[in-house]
């Protein structure tokens, strides 16, 4: 998640930067990223990139994954928002002695991040659930551990209720903290 | 008032480009782009000393606004000279042109110019008190302490201490631009900016910030002042200059340009605001 936020607001700032060549990266970047499946992605990360001497372990290679492809969809999150700040609040910082960068850092991100909080919790809670799909480069997470359990036991039914209840359980309380920090930082803006 | 010019504008010429592309369908059909180009400021001489009030009228589009803007580099220039306490803001004068300077130094000098805008543009998740000190702290580098003493101190001369803790959504119109006059004022620039500071404001809400500037400039602060409020520029004004199509038509003091115009735009404006009083011999 880290990784996605980080990267994501990096993307997003080369998208809007002045440099044609900065704003093609991230673009190609931003458009691969959400024109192929996840799924594959990480396939790709795990199987085919030892193929050219790169060897992750699954975790790890789970991680990345799942990071570099929120990060496209982060960017964009972080590229409206951004854009959605009134260019009046930057004239002000400007005409107050602000550099360009730090009217930017300092005025333009903060408000910008209040007005992407929603979703950037959205995809924070997609993540989550779209941990599932590391279970096919061999990560030990929720459904790789219920398929073990099922293959054992053939309880089937309460296997993947359970599954899917353990998934609600992180989901739940992960969307009431999105909206209360929502509700507490917009109450301004 | 003394001799020493704050700003000094020399044959500033300025000119927009519109450029207008036609849709796919419409290219397909042949139709080019098209650039407009509008000439906002064309030969502009402006002095403004030390401890003077000047006001610049003028209808929409005649080009004050740019002029004000064009101070402290919020527009570019094409050509001539505006020099802040004798220096270029925004630029570097290499073989006889313009070329732009470094970011940070152009920031510097900025510190130098307060503005205020028409829309207020304060920073929306601050409080009044973080207004004023956002920028004392971020540019001026000033420790927590003596930035809020001194915020605190500007918000009493507006005469919002007790709002200090509210945040914008929470401020009538014409608090947030008094919070915005004291923010731009806690940076003790050499000359105020004002465009259009009461345009946006309900009629009610005008007076409030109209006498707050009068205080301000009783005070001996140099200021520029882009305002539609005819009576508040004949109260205020050393200097009134009234711009049309890109040129100032006429400048003198108050009782001048006033009781005796000479330039027929300057009578229509008089003669819109209902204070005209007899049309100029010639124009």
């Amino acid at each position: 998640m880290v990784l996605a936020l980080v990267l994501g607001l990096l993307l997003a700032l080369a998208r809007i930067s002045k440099s044609r060549i900065l704003r093609g990266i991230a673009l190609v970047y931003v458009e691969v990223m959400r024109g192929t499946p996840l799924l594959v992605q990480l396939v790709y990360i795990f199987f085919v990139l030892p193929a050219i001497g790169v060897n992750i372990d699954p975790v790890p290679a789970g991680i990345l994954g799942l990071g570099l492809n929120y990060a496209a969809y982060l960017s964009e999150v972080f590229r409206s928002a951004i854009l959605s700040v009134e260019a009046g609040q930057t004239e002000a910082a400007l005409s107050l002695g602000y550099t360009p960068g730090k009217a930017l850092w300092k005025v333009v991100l903060p408000q910008s991040f209040i007005v992407s909080l929603g979703p950037i919790g959205n995809y924070f809670i997609a993540m989550v659930k779209d941990t599932a799909l590391t279970s096919v480069i061999a990560v030990t997470e929720i459904l790789k551990t219920a398929n073990v359990i099922n293959a054992q036991t053939f309880e089937t039914t309460q296997v993947y209720t359970a599954a899917a209840l353990l998934y609600l359980l992180i989901s739940l309380p992960l969307s009431r903290i999105v909206s209360a920090l929502e509700k507490r930082a917009r109450v301004h803006v | 008032m003394s001799d020493e010019v704050i700003v000094s504008a020399r044959d500033v010429h300025k000119t927009f480009t519109v450029t207008k592309t036609p849709g796919i369908f419409s290219r397909l059909r042949g139709a080019r782009t098209e650039i407009n180009r509008i000439e906002v400021l064309k030969g502009v001489d402006l002095d403004v000393h030390k401890g003077q009030t000047v006001v610049i009228l003028g209808s929409s589009g005649s080009g004050k606004s740019t002029l004000l803007r064009c101070m402290n580099k919020l527009e570019t220039i094409d050509s001539g000279r505006i020099l802040v306490n004798g220096h270029l803001v925004g630029y570097e004068e290499r073989d006889g042109k313009l070329v732009d300077e470094k970011a940070s130094v152009t920031a510097q000098k900025r510190t130098d110019l307060g503005m205020v805008f028409q829309q207020f543009n304060l920073f929306l998740n601050k409080t009044a008190l973080g207004n004023v000190m956002a920028p004392l702290q971020d540019v001026k580098k000033m420790p927590r302490e003596a930035a809020e003493e001194l915020a605190l101190q500007n918000l009493k001369r507006v005469g919002l201490l007790d709002r200090k803790d509210n945040y914008p959504s929470k401020l009538s119109g014409g608090q947030k631009q008094r919070v915005a006059i004291a923010r731009a004022l806690a940076m003790d620039p050499s000359v105020m900016l004002f465009d259009e500071p009461t345009s946006a404001l309900d009629p009610e809400l005008v007076e409030e910030v109209l006498a707050v500037i009068k205080a301000i400039a009783a005070q001996g602060t140099t200021m520029v002042i882009v305002t539609h409020e005819m009576q508040f520029a004949r109260d205020i004004a050393d200097v009134i200059v009234v711009m049309d199509q890109g040129i100032i038509v006429e400048k003198g003091t108050p009782d001048e340009v006033f009781f005796r115009p000479k330039h027929a735009k300057t009578y229509a404006l008089l003669k819109r605001s209902g204070l005209a009083v007899e049309p100029p011999a010639a124009s």
